[in-house]
């Protein structure tokens, strides 16, 4: 029998939102649905391994507790996060940055806004009062993902991104989360990306560490509408420190004949969880989620998918890779469910670890739900080591051990990587892939 | 001082012995072919020589130029000079061709001390090379050995000879899944290479191969022994009565 009572970190994080409550934006009815997500997550407490999303990752044991909330940052910090920032700029895109929580304006990009696109801190547009759509959209409690209740909850700030219809951005928008607070602590933000009827948008997504930014946990959500026709490109790097904790979730909605091309890359952090949750509801929809894992020492590292087919005529392709050296340990969850009217759906999933030690471990979990009985799905899911023969080869022709593995492991890599449409983004993407593998050579 | 020397070789894999003190001595610009049956340890001394794991020397030695060849790992060997071509050259998809030979060459230079080569000086070179074995140029484009013919991956192991310019090359098998007219193509390959500094082991099974690169002195190998050394003719002696009569004597 499960006893309902309340641990200590339960407690001090019910203390936390009550002396938070004053510092979160949003009144009325914004402010009921977040007493109401943080009623959510109460009853459901840090997940833990006995419920089954969250059986590879079991934040109890892995997390612990759910710190503080991080301080505004100051301008050491904000000094820390620019410097971070500069680091790992991206050339020719529209830069949106958050420090520890809160929307950075000079660290960000505003200037010169294309026609049609509108980008707003979350904290004024909760400050200048609910919309309606807001409170619908992007606070709209849900009570299956506890994290993502709770960051409905507590979220500080965040961006929200409204692009008119008929407008395509040529320049890519590049939302950076900077962890900058020296001593540990959370923070929380929610960004909300609406996307008009014939759009065309790029967004990044990196999360990064100023310097002595260390164990801190980033709380982050996302939610996205694409428009009928829209596309939506998107890349996400998560860089966090070695001891960080990144527990994030994005939310996509998808209308007629539109298209979401999403990558994401882990290489950073101690525990990360992203969860993606994307659903078809528009016919003719085309999805695509690729993803690549790239860890190390003690890190884990969990990607959970659930694409949802509600309507018929859609496809959904992912390719997952996973790298797992020493005693990393990486999760990919991937659950298609077809609802029962959304015939013709075509959606397939193919999944890949490769083991660098004998003491890493990969989860690979694909799970089909099938209610309609006219459509194509497949999955596929192998998980083994780097082929000896080749790295033989490669050694007799002079090529150092981890020299050869590289190569491999690239090529392995290289099909997820190859998904990301824009030619430069996708050398991003394989820039930050042999930072990993050259900090292992 | 001889290029390569094994001497009294002893090697085993898992529980049984393979090689039972093999002998041989190379010296610069030398060809020599190995001859014997299938399972008389031919392949695993190249393997032996080039450093491939699972195998287990427990007696006896390799000096190249003198040095311990045992000590050394497979890509160090690379990069002094000692070259295997694989009987079974793999397929690695998603390294092109082109990457992995510059990558390879680079590791050799540097491990040498040797300044690396840049892009445009390495692709001058190899479409050199690729020309001379006719070898497309969209192969170099294309992942190491992916989808190529068994012709085309025995000239491509000549092209990396070539590009890597070894003191000492192995040939294993190199006739293998060859038709005629692929076997005269790698063979000249081969005997374009052939200089005063090189020296060549040439394994085989058949006496056909060494029609095209002759060699000097012909050894025949016979359950992990060499048995039997002469000059090219024992390889003709060889075609006319088989190897049963060393079977016996091994």
């Amino acid at each position: 029998m499960n006893v309902v009572a309340k641990t200590e970190t339960g407690r001090a994080l019910d203390d936390a939102f009550a002396v938070a409550r004053d510092r979160l934006p949003g009144k009325g009815k914004i402010a009921d649905q977040r007493r109401k997500a943080f009623e959510a997550y109460e009853r459901l407490g840090l997940p833990h391994r006995r419920i089954e999303d969250w059986k590879y990752t079991d934040l109890r044991a892995l997390m612990r507790e759910v710190l503080p909330l991080a301080p505004g940052p100051d301008a050491a910090a904000l000094n820390r996060a620019a410097a971070a920032v500069k680091l790992r700029a991206i050339d020719g895109v529209r830069r949106l940055v958050l420090v520890d929580g809160a929307f950075a304006p000079d660290l960000s990009d505003l200037g010169n806004l294309e026609k049609g696109l509108s980008i707003r801190p979350l904290r004024e547009v909760l400050d200048a009062g609910d919309d309606g759509a807001l409170s619908a959209q992007a606070f709209a409690t849900d009570t299956s993902n506890p994290m993502l209740a709770l960051n409905g909850a507590m979220a500080t700030d965040g961006v929200v991104v409204d692009v008119a219809n008929g407008t395509m951005l040529t320049q890519p928008l590049h939302i950076v989360h900077v962890a900058s607070s020296v001593t540990p602590a959370a923070m929380f933000t929610r960004s909300l990306l609406r996307l008009g009827r014939d759009t065309g948008v790029t967004l990044v997504e990196s999360y990064l560490a100023g310097e002595g930014a260390k164990a801190y946990q980033t709380h982050d959500g996302l939610i996205v509408a694409i428009g009928d026709n829209a596309r939506l490109d998107h890349v996400r790097l998560v860089e966090d420190s070695i001891e960080a904790f990144n527990i994030s979730s994005a939310t996509v909605s998808l209308g007629a004949y539109s298209h979401f091309n999403t990558f994401g890359l882990t290489s950073g952090g101690h525990v990360s969880r992203y969860q993606l949750t994307v659903t078809c509801a528009g016919e003719g929809s085309n999805v695509e989620t690729n993803g690549v894992n790239l860890i190390n020492g003690k890190q884990h590292a969990d990607t959970t998918l659930f694409m949802d087919h509600a309507v018929p005529h859609c496809a959904s392709r992912e390719i997952f890779r996973a790298v797992v050296d020493d005693r990393a340990h990486s999760v990919f969850q991937g659950r298609i469910i077809v609802r029962p009217d959304a015939q013709k759906t075509d959606a397939k999933m193919m999944t890949r670890a490769l083991l660098l030690s004998d003491d890493a471990e990969a989860d690979n979990k694909p799970e089909l739900e099938i209610f309609a009985d006219d459509v194509t799905c497949g999955h596929g899911a192998t998980t083994g080591a780097l082929d000896e023969s080749l790295l033989f080869y490669m050694r007799a022709r002079g090529l150092p051990e981890k020299e050869a593995q590289a190569l491999l492991i690239q090529a392995f890599v290289g099909e997820a990587i190859e998904t990301i449409a824009s030619d430069a983004l996708r050398e991003v993407a394989i820039a930050t892939a042999q930072r990993w593998l050259q900090a292992r050579a | 001082m001889s290029l390569l020397e094994v001497k009294d070789l002893q090697v085993r894999v898992e529980e049984r012995e393979i090689l039972h003190g093999l002998s041989l001595t190379v010296n610069p610009g030398e060809v020599h072919a190995i001859m014997g049956p299938n399972g008389s340890g031919k392949s695993t001394l190249s393997h032996v020589i080039a450093g491939k794991p699972g195998y287990e020397v427990t007696g006896g030695q390799i000096l190249f130029k003198g040095e311990d060849l045992l000590e050394m790992a497979p890509n160090e060997r690379a990069a002094k000079g000692v070259f295997l071509a694989f009987q079974y050259p793999v397929e690695i998809p998603g390294v092109t061709t082109w990457n992995f030979l510059h990558a390879a060459l680079n590791a050799q230079r540097k491990a040498r001390g040797e300044e690396e080569i840049s892009s445009p000086a390495f692709l001058k070179k190899v479409r050199e090379v690729a020309k001379s074995l006719n070898i497309p140029q969209d192969m170099l484009k294309r992942g190491v050995n992916v989808g190529f013919s068994g012709g085309e991956k025995k000239r491509n192991e000549i092209l990396q000879m070539a590009l890597f310019e070894p003191a000492v090359c192995i040939l294993d098998e190199m006739d293998s899944g060859l038709d005629i007219d692929a076997l005269r193509i790698a063979a000249d390959g081969v005997n374009a290479l052939r200089s005063p500094e090189r020296a060549m082991v040439v394994i085989t099974h058949y006496q056909r191969l060494l029609n095209y690169i002759v060699p000097d002195v012909v050894h025949v190998m016979s359950k992990g022994r060499v048995v039997k050394s002469g000059g090219k003719e024992l390889a003709l002696e060889l075609e006319e009565s088989g190897y049963a009569q060393f079977e016996d004597a091994a």
